[in-house]
């Protein structure tokens, strides 16, 4: 039976790896359009709280954040800060982001722009209020009051 | 006679993708926001004068600085606020000292009676945000279900499940968001 004897020693074939880039390509791509890039570094601690009635916000290009909470540097006190953009502001100049924001969005974008409010669950609601008022003023009535999804309570 | 080019290395295309990709799950987050939507009132003129409102209409919400809830004047827990504001805006025994109920024609329901009661929510400047998101949700909640219950009675499926735009509007009409609240005071001190 000394046909079926191959002759020499057997070496097993490369693995094509050709595909390989192919696929972690596609997985690249599939995260960069499901994720966002981080565009403001925060400089204040924020927790938010959670709720069960939340609604996610539909565009994001069409959300201007207001960030308030403690500041992480310890050094700065623990007082509740409003952090627009990528610095600290005071109430004050919220009616001049808000317009800055909608300038540099388009015209028909400018009616739908939301603004959403994300502060630290520890946070005073006088600050909170400020806030709001000076929304008012400036007319940006749409916000958003960020949450954590949580279940709702159980009712007995 | 055309050189034949010699094919490519691509053993390094896969590690420099891999590369790529930690870099993009590195700096990028995958938080959906989310959260609770309002819609602030337009600043009040000078001379506004005090809206006439009769007292069985509104449901009073206060919260203090120390987070405690009062509703009506009387103490009570957040867990059966949402009871409460169910209770208040359906009025489902057309008690008389429940809200008045107005019979309105909407496209889509025919008529129905909306409820003319209004939440009235108060809190201090030293409040917690924490429970005043709480409130707001356990009020959203209330509202939520009782727009649930509409939807289901008359359309057979959740509101949220809704796909027509004309339903969805004739229930928010039937069943409109009516939460008030104060303007700012400052009562129990920072």
């Amino acid at each position: 039976m000394a046909r079926f004897k191959k002759a020499g020693g057997r070496t097993v074939p490369g693995i094509n790896t050709g595909s390989m880039s192919d696929i972690i390509f596609m997985f690249l791509f599939f995260f960069m359009v499901i994720t966002t890039i981080r565009s403001s570094s925060l400089l204040v601690k924020i927790a938010p709280p959670k709720a069960s009635e939340v609604q996610k916000l539909e565009k994001k290009s069409l959300v201007s954040f207001i960030y308030i909470g403690k500041p992480i540097k310890a050094s700065l006190g623990t007082e509740s800060r409003i952090q627009l953009n990528d610095s600290y502001a005071t109430v004050g100049s919220i009616q001049a982001f808000v317009v800055a924001e909608r300038q540099s969005r388009n015209e028909f974008d400018r009616k739908v722009l939301t603004t959403s409010l994300k502060v630290d669950a520890e946070t005073k609601m006088g600050i909170v209020t400020d806030v709001k008022q000076e929304l008012r003023k400036a007319g940006a009535y749409k916000i958003n009051y960020s949450t954590h999804k949580r279940d709702a309570f159980t009712t007995r | 006679m055309l050189k034949r080019t010699p094919e490519l290395n691509t053993a390094s295309m896969a590690d420099i993708s891999f590369l790529l990709l930690t870099f993009f799950l590195l700096t990028s987050s995958i938080d959906t926001d989310q959260g609770i939507t309002r819609k602030l009132p337009p600043p009040q003129p000078k001379d506004q004068k005090a809206i006439d409102i009769k007292d069985r209409n509104v449901l009073k919400v206060l919260v203090n600085k120390s987070d405690n809830l009062l509703v009506q004047g009387k103490p009570i827990n957040i867990r059966e606020l949402k009871e409460a504001a169910k209770l208040f805006l359906a009025n489902p025994g057309r008690r008389v000292d429940y809200p008045e109920m107005e019979e309105k024609t909407i496209p889509g329901l025919g008529k129905i009676s909306v409820s003319k009661g209004v939440i009235s929510l108060k809190n201090d400047r030293g409040t917690s945000y924490e429970t005043y998101i709480q409130v707001q949700n356990e009020l959203t909640a209330a509202i939520n279900e009782l727009r649930n219950e509409l939807s289901k009675q008359k359309f057979g499926v959740a509101f949220k499940d809704l796909k027509n735009p004309g339903y969805i509007d004739a229930i928010s009409k039937a069943v409109p968001v009516s939460i008030s609240e104060a303007e700012p005071e400052n009562i129990g001190g920072n």
